[in-house]
């Protein structure tokens, strides 16, 4: 529809939307998190769902124990490879339509705990992330900027359509292979089909 | 059908099933077999459910495996390991300077009082003096530090027992004025980086010290709310009143320390017991508890916060001029002597104790790190054993274990 | 508190035929420490745990170190005969020491209000007897504290109750706490101003070029 008619007919009291709109626009103001923090990041987490930040405003306050129930998993905080298998496993659980925040630098890439031989070196290793936050911690500011940025990125899905997101792909996958604990390191120690070492260019 | 009949809740509440001998030692006996009565039959069987690593009690990743028969706990296993992210092996090939972050994310509830247990131990093995302005400035954060961390205890004691939200929110109202004291100090919410070794980083900014103090004149009338609300709850005391029994001489055996110690009625307070940094100087005093339960842990934290803003005013009262590190200090290019030392600091969950090794170069060669969280948790079986499974978190909430220090 | 001296022989005169030795450490600490045997360590601590004096009652800090096998150079000078005239040498002796894990006991007494006495335990080598006895049943804080040693170093604890890994899964093979760890090589690209790690980068770019 012709967005100037749009805009003219709101102006005289009528409203006209599209199925597609309506549909984004319930799922972005209902996005349901996991109750699941790991470590330091979780504290802000909770921190930004407290009076001061008031998550609440983007109808994510109901922080769900159970993934069955949750559309948002936010990776607050160190992924130990102790504990990678449970947080795919999670992942595995969530119903679609599902959406990852790795919040903070441990769950983008081990942040400082990087050299660490039980540290993940980032989440994205196994598991699609939608929006990355850098920080350590992340403020709470930046997490309610993590809801904004996921909430554009709901508002812009096609419910038809070569560019529709994964949920309305019947034969993309929604779970991914949880890696198994090994003698030395997780196997595998990454997914191959979601992740690649990045390739740097350098002169020297 | 046989004329026995099966009683589920058979086993007799309290911790029957521990076999510790008089001195408070020993280990609990277990025995995983079906209880067979006399006439032959078997009593219902016992469940193995898995809490966690994701659970909403367990604060973080957390993973207990409990035996219940029927709702009783009959075993409990805690399983680590699930937030450990090399702290130690870090430690010892950084930098004495660059592991000071790391202490942060320790127990990341308190980083100023990580920093500080890493610094003295530091101190300790280098001979390093603070000056008075550093050392009133490191009493004043800890205390800050202990306030904040005990508020949110209690937010967090009353979320396991099903206030869900209400005290969390009440208490994290307050952490919050005392992390803007933090950031404007240090720069940084959590994670402060604050101290070094000889001293501290930075000077106070202009209008601190008012702002201090006006967070602690205040503090007082959210204490009386708090306790007005909870402190004699029917339903709190209920559930919380002879709960998670712990003898005297099972928690100084099991090397319990802080507020879990002193509930037992152990008078053991670092503060008073090594009167490290100036803590000679202050005048307050350590409640002791009577009975040991959870209760009794609950309120030594709300009474140990009362103390600690006596503390507090005298420090910010008499707060000195002049400078705020040891002019003998380097920072980089720091080797310590061949040797070690063990420094420790009554940090608020317990004795945070750190032992280094020197040998003369600019890394650590052992960075061990003694984590009251963790070692607190020694006991968590023998106080859980004979109750109810939903009492078991409460358990766990009173320790007050914060995973990053329990894996490290 | 009395000298660590006098502890020492109060302890062997209490427990005989133990044999216990005086660690000196050098730094301004001054924590200076007790080394005790493997065969009568249970019964040292039990001694220093109960004694009227010392009331050890509290275990304050277990920790696991690993010492490797260090190579110390000497240089000695020795006469001998060559072509019939004395003469003087320099030889410089290459001494291997074995390497040993040792475990340190940091104690304090609750009622008494002292402290630390440092306990150390030593095992015989690295490799096949890295053993040394439990002391879990004198004081129960080190339960956790000797399956931590027991997982990230490999010490063995005789007569522990529940030995077990505790931080690593149970498959896991290694004891990333040794000297000697090799790390599993899991991290391909680093800006970071470590040179160490960014040698350890290296190879996978070139393996990202090619590929």
């Amino acid at each position: 529809m012709d967005e100037a008619l749009k805009s003219e007919l709101s102006k005289q009291g009528v409203f006209t939307t599209t199925l597609e709109d309506v549909y984004n626009w319930g799922r972005r103001n209902s996005v349901w998190p996991l109750s699941f923090g790991l470590a330091c990041c979780a504290i802000e987490m909770i921190a930004a769902s407290m009076a001061r930040w008031d998550l609440a405003r983007f109808g994510a306050e109901v922080f769900r124990p159970s993934p069955r129930q949750a559309d948002l998993m936010i990776v607050a905080g160190t992924v130990t490879k102790k504990m990678a298998p449970q947080v795919v496993r999670l992942y595995n659980q969530m119903p679609e339509p599902k959406y990852v925040i790795a919040m903070g630098a441990c769950a983008i890439s081990g942040g400082p705990f990087k050299q660490g031989y039980n540290v993940l070196k980032g989440i994205d290793r196994y598991l699609p992330v939608d929006v990355h936050i850098p920080g350590c911690p992340p403020r709470p500011e930046a997490l309610l900027h993590a809801f904004m940025t996921l909430q554009r990125k709901i508002d812009g899905q096609k419910l038809t359509g070569p560019l529709r997101p994964r949920h309305l792909v019947a034969e993309a996958p929604s779970e991914f292979p949880v890696p198994q604990y090994g003698g030395h390191d997780l196997v595998p120690p990454n997914n191959p089909a979601l992740w690649h070492a990045p390739v740097v260019a350098r002169k020297d | 059908m046989s004329s026995t009949t099966v009683e589920p809740n058979s086993v007799a509440p309290g911790p029957t099933q521990v076999a510790p001998q008089a001195d408070g030692t020993g280990v609990p006996s277990y025995s995983l077999a079906p209880k067979v009565t006399a006439a032959g039959a078997v009593e219902g069987e016992l469940l193995e459910v898995s809490m966690g690593p994701q659970h909403p009690s367990t604060h973080g990743v957390f993973r207990m495996d409990v035996v219940l028969d029927g709702e009783r706990v009959v075993k409990l296993k805690p399983v680590f390991g699930y937030l450990h992210r090399n702290h130690e092996k870090i430690g010892e090939n950084t930098t004495y300077l660059a592991s000071m972050p790391y202490t942060d994310r320790l127990d990341y509830f308190c980083s100023m009082t990580n920093n500080w247990a890493y610094a003295l131990a530091v101190e300790k093995l280098a001979g390093l003096q603070v000056p008075e302005r550093a050392e009133y400035l490191r009493v004043i954060l800890a205390e800050l530090t202990r306030l904040q961390n005990h508020a949110s205890l209690g937010g967090f004691l009353l979320q396991d027992m099903g206030a869900m939200g209400t005290p969390l929110m009440y208490a994290f109202r307050e952490r919050e004025k005392i992390l803007d004291l933090f950031e404007s100090l240090s720069g940084a919410r959590m994670m402060c980086n604050y101290m070094r070794f000889g001293g501290c980083r930075c000077d106070l900014p202009p209008g601190w010290v008012e702002q201090a103090k006006k967070v602690v004149n205040d503090f007082p009338g959210f204490l009386d709310e708090f306790e007005t609300l909870l402190n004699e709850n029917e339903i709190l005391m209920a559930r919380t009143q002879g709960v998670g029994l712990l003898p005297r001489a099972l928690a100084i055996s099991a090397s319990v320390t802080g507020p879990m110690l002193r509930a037992s009625g152990v008078n053991y307070d670092l503060r008073k017991v090594d009167k490290y940094g100036i803590y000679d100087r202050f005048d307050f005093r350590v409640p002791l508890g009577e009975h040991g339960d959870v209760y009794d842990r609950y309120m030594i934290r709300i009474l140990e916060m009362r103390e600690s803003l006596k503390i507090l005013q005298q420090a910010l009262r008499d707060l000195p001029e002049g400078s705020i590190i040891d002019p003998k200090a380097k920072l980089r290019g720091f080797r310590p002597k061949l040797g070690e030392a063990y420094g420790r600091i009554e940090a608020p969950k317990g004795e945070l104790g750190f032992y280094l090794i020197s040998d003369g170069s600019p890394n650590p060669y052992r960075y061990r790190v003694r984590a009251p969280s963790f070692i607190n948790l020694t006991i968590l079986e023998d106080m859980c054993l004979g109750h109810i499974v939903a009492d078991a978190v409460i358990i766990l909430g009173s320790v007050d274990i914060v995973l990053g220090e329990v894996d490290r | 508190m009395e000298t660590l001296e006098q502890i020492k022989a109060r302890a062997e005169a209490a427990v005989p035929g133990a044999k216990l030795e005086i660690v000196v450490n050098a730094s301004p600490s001054a924590q200076h420490s007790l080394l005790v045997d493997n065969a009568h360590a249970a019964a040292v601590a039990r001694f220093l745990r109960d004694d009227g004096q010392l009331r050890l009652d509290y275990a304050s800090n277990v920790s696991g170190v690993d010492w490797l096998d260090t190579v110390v150079k000497q240089t000695v000078k020795s006469k001998r005969l060559i072509d019939g005239v004395e003469k003087e040498i320099e030889e410089t002796l290459e001494i291997k020491k074995p390497g040993y894990l040792e475990a340190v006991y940091h104690l304090y007494s609750t009622p008494l209000k002292h402290g630390p006495v440092i306990l150390r335990l030593r095992t015989e080598n690295r490799t096949d007897q890295a053993r040394v006895p439990s002391l879990t049943p004198v004081w129960r804080g080190a339960e956790f504290q000797e399956r931590e040693i027991f997982d990230l170093f490999g010490i063995v604890f005789d007569g522990h109750p529940d030995l077990r890994r505790i931080l690593m899964w149970d498959g896991f093979q290694d004891h990333p706490m040794r000297k000697d760890y090799v790390e599993p090589d899991d991290y391909e690209y680093e800006p970071t101003p470590h040179d160490a790690v960014l040698e350890r980068a290296k190879p996978h770019y070139a393996a990202e070029a090619k590929a």
